[in-house]
């Protein structure tokens, strides 16, 4: 046993009111500059949708994740190494720009600089890439909320799947669909295909807390990470040749501080702690030979902190006991281990994600809703989950590989804790029957109730900082923002040569401030 | 006697190339590392780049192994290996000719895709069109060698002068006399060859020197400590914009 710490989330789908705040705030501090307009290493999409970029769970056309060979051995669907070095020159599993969308603005100039006329000027759309004039086809989030309609909505390959395998048509006419939110960013998984498939050895997983990371400094752009990543979650920045990606906000983690599409999080959703796991147990869990088994193998992976092995096994490997204490609280190892509400998505990738997913209730609730019944009765509830394919079945594929019964057993939880807390409320008496047919106590429903529904700020995320172990070591980075790389979004630094920061306070109106022109070339 | 022209192009420009190479090179991994990328416009373009860009670089990979072949190998040593002066010319035209069509062909494709689309085309600095230009010059210069002088106008056997001379400057004992006489186009190949090699650590040709082999001899996933290189970077690297 080998322990390790990394740093997951979990997004409660039932919350997400797909509002794009999260994507918004990540776009405007990590992905405002040249190079990666088209870029969101945060983004919301609605399911059933084909999702961005276009059609990415298409693995057969993508070619992105893991695959098991005949002898049950780990490969990268990609083919192997020879034969992706091969292919250097021209990667035929690379998407192109149209697959993620054209960016693009608006010549607003017009509006002022157009002459009087009869008819009001019109800001025409501009490509953000070429700079001429372009028709806007797509756009990140282009099926917004079942946009674009059925024939759209068909081309979703999770739909594809149900279609083909189970025979099973998702419905999409009015009053018939169902949707809901998705955000996503960087998985952060335990055995990353995009770091196995970079060919220089530039992205790594950092050992303290599994944040996946790209070294711009040793990146060369052979673009094999783009395709590597089956969630399509690496992003070729066009004007620099390098690969960048959600860095799950590491300036801000080492410090203490949730990720900013976390920290803004209108719905307040998202929740982020520690996790143990065993590393050396990875590659196996990983080459787990049924589909449908890997979301239990995963579970297994990981450690619990309240067993003295772990612990000592932790202070052995060199887990800061302060780590060890996060995980202990880890809002994210209730979601996942305590309560088995959380399911990652799209275990068949064999990536052992570590963003996971509360599976939405929503969809069954307001199918039933639909029919007349009281949606938030517990036997209804239960009845519906049992019977209803569309909604499970989707989420199965989505989160389990397939196979509904965990998706279900998560569903019935949120169910029975719905139905408890409404008979809380109206002051009826509980019934207590809920809780024990899906396993829990009555007190765990409450405290899932009050994680779910109520935690604070400091219970959803518990963050260890950087350390005081490695307080010396930090000093040194202290000394320069973490944001300030080339080509980052930092502020420059205090870069004498360019001026460095301008004093507004004191800045005279007649001299030119050279920090506020960082375009002009260092003298 | 030698002209200075001679001493000149054929002694000491050698010489200032090998100096701007390797010193260019060094420069370029200490000070601007993250300069170093292949600035792939796959994104923008695939359709054309899928064929032009495998034929181009594996022509040019080619190329080199027949440089390798023809300049360094004496030619005592493939005589000693059986292969005569007819058979080796046969085997330098055909595979050269074939090496040489693909990475010209490979090019064109490469520079007409550059030109037509529009993205594909913002995205190209001055500094790459003047490596397409060098790199254009040297091929065709490259091509009459090997199938004008040694090939439709007879046979020019390099063997005995340029490949001599070539060893000559890597082993400190150069002769700038054996380059004096020989056909133009070989001097014009020589020397567009040289201005290249000069530009090569400043454009994006640089990422040839980055090519991953190391990827197949280590592990998969790759972990690396926070505390690596902590504090140690320089505050301010180049910022080169090639």
């Amino acid at each position: 046993m080998r322990v390790m710490a990394q740093l997951a989330m979990v997004m409660n789908l039932d919350k997400c009111i797909g509002c794009h705040t999260c994507s918004v705030t990540c776009k405007q501090t990590w992905t405002n500059r040249e190079g990666t307009e088209y870029v969101w290493f945060n983004n919301v999409e609605t399911r059933p949708g084909q999702g961005y970029p276009r059609r990415y769970e298409d693995q057969e056309r993508w070619r992105g994740g893991w695959e098991l060979t005949r002898r049950g051995r780990l490969r990268l669907r990609g083919g192997s190494r020879l034969r992706r070095l091969g292919r250097l020159f021209a990667n035929p599993d690379l998407p192109e720009l149209t697959d993620y969308y054209e960016p693009w603005t608006y010549d607003y100039r017009t509006l002022t600089t157009a002459p009087l006329g009869d008819d009001s000027p019109v800001a025409r759309p501009i490509s953000a890439i070429t700079g001429a004039p372009t028709s806007v086809r797509s756009g990140p989030n282009w099926d917004d909320s079942l946009g674009g309609g059925p024939e759209n909505l068909a081309a979703d390959p999770v739909v594809a799947r149900l279609r083909d395998e189970l025979g099973t048509a998702v419905r999409f006419e009015f009053e018939q669909a169902f949707m809901f939110y998705l955000p996503r960013i960087c998985e952060h998984c335990l055995n990353p295909s995009c770091v196995a498939s970079c060919p220089s050895g530039a992205m790594y997983k950092r050992v303290e807390d599994g944040i996946v990371l790209v070294d711009q400094d040793r990146c060369r752009g052979w673009r094999m990470c783009v395709s590597g990543c089956p969630y399509k979650k690496v992003y070729f920045n066009h004007r620099t040749g390098k690969a960048e990606k959600c860095t799950f906000c590491y300036p801000r983690m080492e410090v203490g501080q949730p990720t900013v599409c976390a920290e803004t999080c209108v719905g307040r959703l998202r929740y982020i702690g520690v996790m143990l796991y065993d590393v050396d147990r990875v590659t196996r869990a990983a080459s787990t030979p049924d589909e449908k088994d890997l979301y239990p193998a995963q579970l297994d992976v990981f450690l619990d902190p309240d067993d003295p092995e772990v612990a000592a096994a932790a202070e052995r490997d060199g887990v800061p006991h302060e780590w060890v204490e996060a995980a202990r609280r880890s809002p994210v190892r209730d979601l996942i281990c305590t309560y088995r509400l959380a399911l990652p998505l799209h275990p068949e990738y064999r990536t052992m994600p570590m963003v996971w997913y509360v599976p939405p209730l929503s969809p069954v609730v307001d199918a039933l809703a639909r029919t007349g019944f009281d949606g938030e009765d517990t036997g209804n509830l239960f009845g519906a989950i049992e019977s209803l394919r569309i909604p499970v079945e989707y989420l199965a594929e989505l989160f389990t590989a397939g196979d509904p019964e965990p998706v279900r057993a998560s569903l019935r939880r949120l169910a029975a804790m719905r139905s408890f807390m409404r008979s809380v409320n109206l002051g009826e008496v509980p019934d207590g029957a809920a809780a024990s047919q899906v396993g829990l106590t009555e007190d765990q429903l409450r405290a899932m109730y009050r994680l779910l529904a109520l935690a604070r700020y400091e219970e959803r995320y518990v963050i260890p900082t950087a350390g005081v172990g490695q307080a010396h070591d930090l000093e040194a980075v202290a000394t320069r923002c973490s944001l300030d790389t080339d080509g980052g979004p930092g502020m420059g630094g205090g870069d004498s040569a360019r001026g460095g920061p301008v004093e507004l306070f004191v800045w005279n109106p007649h001299s030119r401030p050279d920090g506020l022109f960082p375009g002009s070339r260092p003298r | 006697m030698i002209s200075t022209v001679d001493l000149m192009l054929w002694l000491v420009l050698p010489y200032v190339t090998i100096a701007v190479l390797v010193g260019g090179t060094v420069w370029r991994f200490r000070h601007d590392r993250f300069g170093l990328s292949t600035r792939s416009s796959q994104l923008h373009e695939s359709r054309v780049l899928r064929v032009a860009s495998p034929l181009f670089h594996f022509g040019l990979l080619f190329v080199v192994g027949g440089h390798v072949f023809g300049l360094l190998v004496p030619k005592s040593v493939t005589r000693l290996l059986g292969l005569g002066q007819e058979a080796y010319h046969v085997l330098a035209l055909v595979m050269g000719t074939v090496a040489g069509l693909a990475a010209v062909g490979g090019l064109a494709a490469l520079i007409w895709r550059r030109w037509g689309t529009p993205a594909v085309r913002a995205a190209t600095t001055r500094n790459d069109r003047l490596t397409y230009l060098l790199l254009v010059v040297v091929l065709l210069a490259g091509m009459a060698t090997t199938d004008l002088t040694n090939g439709v106008l007879g046979e020019y056997d390099y063997r005995e002068t340029v490949s001599p001379w070539f060893r000559g400057i890597l082993l400190l004992h150069p002769d700038p006399t054996l380059m004096a006489s020989v056909p133009l186009t070989y001097k014009v190949h020589v020397l567009a060859g040289m201005v290249l090699f000069c530009l090569w650590p400043f454009s994006r040709l640089i990422h040839a020197f980055t090519a991953p082999v190391h990827y197949l001899f280590r592990p998969y996933v790759v972990y690396r400590s926070r505390g690596e290189g902590l504090g140690t970077r320089e505050p301010r690297r180049g910022r080169y914009v090639p």
